[in-house]
């Protein structure tokens, strides 16, 4: 009988982990999210001979206390589905610090195997590692993998197996290291009273939660409280130790903890179990080198400006075709159905409202894929954090992280991000704070989807520095979304900044299969979006401008003035006599029609009702109809504007039709435009958008909030700009 | 141990060792996960164009804080 085996992958970020982790399932992983939590949740299958396993990816993680979401998910995964064994990626060159968490798993009992990983690094950097001393010491299973190449995964594999195999129906041990003279008898009595009392002794050991308690991790006492009274007890005698170490040596038991951790890391690596040989040749070495010139005062900030220029071009110039042939699939689909379905509802809702919609949408998938790559690339080549590192101190004097830099530029920092992704890479983020921050700036980016408006109106109104304007756009999205964040740390968001001290992983060149994994999984992101709430919305926003009919003695009186129009045609055609004239005429009395029905809608009626509040910004009923479905969807603002300009269907690549009935309108100026322009680019995020951000805010209040202080701000900015442009 | 020193008075290229951490909380914990612990060997490779934050190199790896982080952890020149 083959039985499944629950393994759990842990590890220090840039342990090679995630690479472990493909390696090992091959393509049968699912990616998705904790519940409740927007940490990554990958799960992947594979067998081993008879055993089947079933491999669980803990985030990647330093330590296990519960300073981060990564770690409270790693333990609370460790503690409660009871892995039968967990594998440890570390990163042999830094075995020092890898082993920490180690140390910590081992604590809680988890039956452990070590998988050494990068050790052909470790190798070139003259670094020789006894496994088999280390191994003994330890008393686990240690193995010596390269995820990059495979070499290793196999024989890790069987380690686990045996392991699962020898620890099966045993109790956990938990590993117990001395904490030294004044942390010991504490301990001692905490566990005392913790066993007396059964404290959360059926999820974690005792020993583990005495730690804990010393440590003060508000998780665990927090839910010591919860559960039993005697945690007051408990508390007072941390308490006790604490005022003892701070007198005594000016120190407090969390920090003689992880000094006894590494005390004990450092005995062990002392007994032979690590030679540096070399210490010349070393990779993090040849980084350092790296980034003398990449983080370089002067020459740092322009490769940082050169590569983001790049990425703009890039996706450009690559994805054109690509996008040309979603175009023209879409056109092929609405021509068919056009051809093929009687005239009716059925087919202006297929035509207009799901093939239009969508189409809309899925033809910026290549431009999001080869954007997407290209952040890939630079995050797992490890120069992402160097821009973090480089922009901090910019970006902390607006009450921002340097970590904030990738939801800004996937947002559409770089003009055609995407919010939706942007506000989910959010997710790098620590602190709830600057993360809150981050998450309502972020949608002020020039999105994809806002292209379409800008290339629009910057065509008609600014013939003349069409580029420069672009570019314009996209600095003042930046510069908003500074301001305002700034306000917000000052305000409503107030608070202590996150520390930085992060990681700077070595240049690695990333895996194909690492940027094929991570591009697809956010493009997917993406194509999901298109397929569900924009096809949603679409339908809402057709039957909104399409209900309620037209009343039947308007129509009749339009269908009247057809109908002597159509025979002046007829006989005109008859006689020979040129029947262009006519034919125009009859065009616009069908347009005449079709903004009548479109004033008579639901949405005719919201935008008509909307005009008092949104003259002063220059806006008539046409544009308000456009932006209340651009709250739906910013791609749906042109197609709307079209409908409301009674051209049908307007492709938002090619407006020209469009383009002029807008310049003929004496409404628009170019204070009107300038200020349209603002709006677009700084009102509520789309409807995806704000769901994004409730799931990673953890609230509709912040959500909300997004939605309602972004479009006051545009509202503001729309009408000092028409304002200003009035007096001048 | 009279030597010791801010790390923030660190140069680029200088060597030192932790001699205390300071640093209590959340910036405490995260400084000693990322083994800055009294003993660790560390030199300055870098700071950030606008000299802040600055980049550590340790055994294997490196790390990157900032100044008024730094100020939590006392060093001594090796």
């Amino acid at each position: 009988m083959s039985k499944e085996i629950k393994v759990a992958l842990a590890g220090n970020p840039n342990s090679g982990k995630t690479t472990a982790f493909n390696a090992i399932t091959g393509a049968r992983q699912h990616v998705g999210n904790y519940p409740g939590i927007t940490v990554d949740k990958k799960e992947g299958f594979t067998s081993v001979g008879e055993n089947k396993i079933h491999l669980i990816d803990l985030p990647g993680t330093y330590s296990l206390t519960a300073y981060t979401m990564e770690e409270i998910v790693a333990r609370n995964v460790v503690a409660d589905q009871r892995p039968d064994v967990v594998i440890d990626v570390l990163n042999a060159g830094a075995l020092e610090r890898n082993l920490y968490l180690a140390i910590q798993l081992m604590e809680m009992g988890a039956p452990l195997v070590l998988a050494l990983n990068m050790m052909d690094e470790a190798n070139k950097q003259g670094m020789k590692i006894d496994l088999a001393k280390l191994s003994e010491l330890l008393n686990v299973p240690v193995v010596e993998t390269v995820a990059r190449t495979g070499d290793g995964i196999p024989s890790l594999m069987e380690a686990t197996v045996k392991c699962a195999a020898e620890n099966q129906g045993k109790k956990w041990e938990p590993l117990s290291i001395s904490y030294g003279p004044d942390l010991d008898p504490a301990l001692d009595k905490l566990i005392a009273l913790i066993e007396e009392n059964n404290v959360l002794t059926d999820r974690y050991p005792a020993r583990w939660t005495a730690i804990k308690y010393l440590e003060s991790d508000d998780e665990i006492i927090q839910l010591g409280r919860e559960m039993h009274p005697v945690s007051a007890e408990l508390e007072e005698i941390v308490k006790d130790v604490s005022k003892h170490l701070e007198s005594t040596l000016a120190t407090y038991p969390e920090a003689v903890i992880a000094d006894y951790r590494y005390g004990f890391i450092t005995s062990i690596i002392r007994q032979g179990v690590v030679t540096r040989l070399d210490a010349t040749a070393d990779r993090v070495a040849l980084s350092d080198k790296i980034d003398r010139v990449v983080t370089h005062r002067f020459l740092g900030p322009l490769i940082m400006f050169g590569i983001m220029y790049l990425i703009y071009q890039i996706t450009f110039t690559f994805s054109e075709i690509p996008v040309g042939w979603f175009e023209n699939f879409f056109g092929w689909l609405g021509g068919i159905a056009d051809a093929n379905m009687s005239e009716g509802l059925l087919k202006s809702l297929i035509v207009s409202g799901v093939i239009d919609g969508v189409g809309g949408v899925m033809g910026f998938v290549p431009l999001i894929m080869f954007m997407f790559l290209q952040i890939a690339l630079l995050e797992d080549s490890g120069y992402m954090a160097r821009v973090a590192y480089m922009l901090d101190r910019v970006f902390r004097f607006f009450g921002l992280h340097g970590c904030s830099v990738m939801p800004f530029i996937v947002s559409g920092g770089i003009a055609g991000g995407c919010a939706v992704p942007g506000v989910m890479a959010a997710r790098t983020l620590r602190s709830p704070k600057e993360k809150l921050a981050t998450l309502i700036t972020a949608p002020f980016m020039a999105c994809g989807a806002k292209l379409p408006v800008f290339l629009l109106f910057v065509g008609i109104f600014f013939k003349e520095h069409q580029a420069m304007v672009m570019f314009l756009l996209t600095m003042v999205a930046w510069a908003c979304a500074l301001i305002v964040s700034k306000i917000l740390r000052n305000t409503v968001i107030k608070g202590e900044s996150t520390p930085f001290v992060m990681e700077l992983p070595p240049y690695r060149f990333p895996t194909m299969r690492g940027l094929f994994i991570h591009t697809w999984e956010r493009t997917w992101q993406y194509i999901k979006k298109a397929g569900t709430v924009i096809l949603a919305i679409s339908i809402l926003i057709w039957a909104a401008m399409t209900f309620p009919n037209l009343p039947a003695d308007q129509v009749a009186a339009f269908d009247a003035q057809k109908t002597v129009v159509q025979e002046q045609i007829d006989s005109a055609n008859a006689s020979g006599a040129p029947a262009a004239e006519l034919e125009e005429k009859l065009a616009m009395i069908e347009n005449d029609e079709a903004e009548a029905t479109l004033k008579n809608s639901y949405a005719g009626s919201i935008g008509v009702a909307l005009e008092p509040v949104m003259r002063p910004a220059g806006f008539d009923w046409r544009t308000n109809i456009a932006l209340v479905g651009g709250f739906a969807a910013k791609e749906v603002i042109v197609s709307t504007l079209g409908t409301a300009y009674s051209l049908g269907d307007v492709d938002p690549e090619d407006a020209a039709p469009l383009a002029e009935r807008i310049a003929q309108d004496p409404n628009w100026t170019p204070s009107t435009a300038i200020a349209f322009l603002l709006f677009v680019l700084l009102y509520a995020p789309c409807f995806v958008t704000v769901v994004a951000i409730k799931q990673e805010a953890g609230s509709w209040k912040w959500a909300l909030f997004s939605v309602v202080f972004n479009t006051g701000l545009a509202y503001i900015v729309a009408v000092a700009v028409v304002q200003i442009g009035k007096l001048l | 141990m009279s030597n010791a020193i801010p790390m923030r008075e660190l140069k680029v290229g200088e060597k030192a060792k932790v001699v205390a951490i300071t640093a209590i909380g959340e910036l405490g914990r995260r400084i000693r996960d990322m083994g800055l612990v009294p003993g660790a060997a560390l030199e300055v490779v870098g700071r950030a164009p606008l000299k802040d934050p600055v980049a550590l190199r340790l055994t294997g790896f490196t790390l990157s804080l900032r100044n008024n982080e730094a100020d939590y952890i006392a060093v001594e020149r090796v």
